[in-house]
């Protein structure tokens, strides 16, 4: 009944802040780690969703940042953190972080960047630097939802090493494709592309519109803006393109 | 400053709102296009919050919170829901 789901939207269901505790940290990159929680009264998360964390300092001052899940759902939660040098969150949780540490969280958050494979495909995930995080839980949902949907992966990092989850990334599921370009650096004997994703690289790498085809981007604001406004104008329906900027230009 | 989307505030939208507003509909009060919030563009510089139309960058929506206590101004929007 619409008065039903009506009183069900409305009702206030609070977000609170709740403390998790550390179960595992690992490296990921020399400036990436993987952070996995106990979170006591985890109500379940979607792939694509985030949290918000907070640090407190001494004198109370708060500090908030918003992190992607790595983790699909039905796993511990995970998050995925790169290493902003001059950040105020963000080098305490790569560097001082240790297994039984608390955290102070909230979520999960979110319903608009989120994949479920009702939504179908094909799926274009378009990644800038750390940008992959939200992006791989997409893509351990679809593997342990067992969904067929066809799946593009266009990831940029500024070098190989770089890379997050590359070993995951190395042997991807049945149906999954994965492109790298690495902008920066090369190693010999790279046969991947090279250069920032553009609309010469989404011609050759991306779905064709006429395919139907659902977009994810994820990454420094630049890369977003760049790649949406490209497959958009390839003719990929606007409202099938979503998009989550996380800020900066990230130089991937 | 960046700009970020909507969904960026879901944590902070959730607070106010009490229920997850990313896949509201919302409508620009100047322009009148209709987005999904998680749409939106959103310039977070504690302590506030600012939202902008994408189609005419009107400010549609501004959060300041200070010692817990947010303060909330949506008149730049014609609906929400």
């Amino acid at each position: 009944m619409a008065g039903t789901a009506l009183r069900g939207r409305l009702s206030p269901r609070p977000l609170l802040w709740q403390v998790a505790k550390v179960s595992a940290v690992a490296v990921e990159t020399a400036s990436v780690a993987t952070i996995t929680l106990d979170v006591p009264d985890w109500p379940g998360h979607q792939a694509g969703q985030h949290v918000d964390i907070r640090l407190t300092d001494d004198d109370g001052y708060m500090a908030e940042r918003s992190y992607s899940i790595a983790s699909a759902p039905g796993e511990p939660v995970a998050l995925t953190v790169e290493r902003i040098d001059d950040g105020e969150v963000s080098p305490y949780l790569t560097d001082e972080l240790r297994v039984g540490d608390d955290l102070e969280l909230r979520g999960p958050i979110g319903g608009y960047f989120v994949w479920e494979p009702a939504d179908g495909g094909p799926l274009l995930l378009a990644a800038g630097g750390s940008g992959v995080v939200p992006l791989r839980s997409i893509l351990r949902h679809r593997e342990r939802t067992g969904s067929d949907v066809a799946v593009r992966l266009l990831y940029s990092s500024r070098t190989l090493d770089d890379v997050i989850y590359s070993g995951e990334l190395d042997h991807p599921a049945a149906g999954v494709e994965v492109i790298h370009t690495l902008t920066r650096h090369q190693p010999p004997g790279w046969t991947g592309y090279a250069r920032r994703v553009d609309a010469a690289l989404l011609a050759e790498v991306a779905w064709p519109a006429g395919a139907m085809p659902l977009a994810y981007i994820c990454g420094p604001t630049t890369f977003v803006e760049a790649v949406s406004q490209a497959l958009v104008q390839s003719g990929y329906p606007p409202q099938r393109v979503k998009t989550e900027r996380f800020g900066g230009t990230g130089g991937s | 400053m960046d700009a970020l989307d909507g969904n960026a505030i879901g944590g902070l939208l959730r607070e106010v709102f009490g229920a997850e507003m990313t896949t509201t509909m919302s409508a620009c009060g100047s322009c009148g296009a209709a987005r999904q919030v998680g749409e939106l563009v959103v310039y977070n510089h504690a302590p506030g919050t600012v939202v902008r139309c994408r189609s005419c960058e009107n400010i549609l929506m501004v959060f300041v919170t200070m010692r817990e206590r947010t303060c909330v101004d949506l008149l730049g929007l014609s609906a929400l829901g």
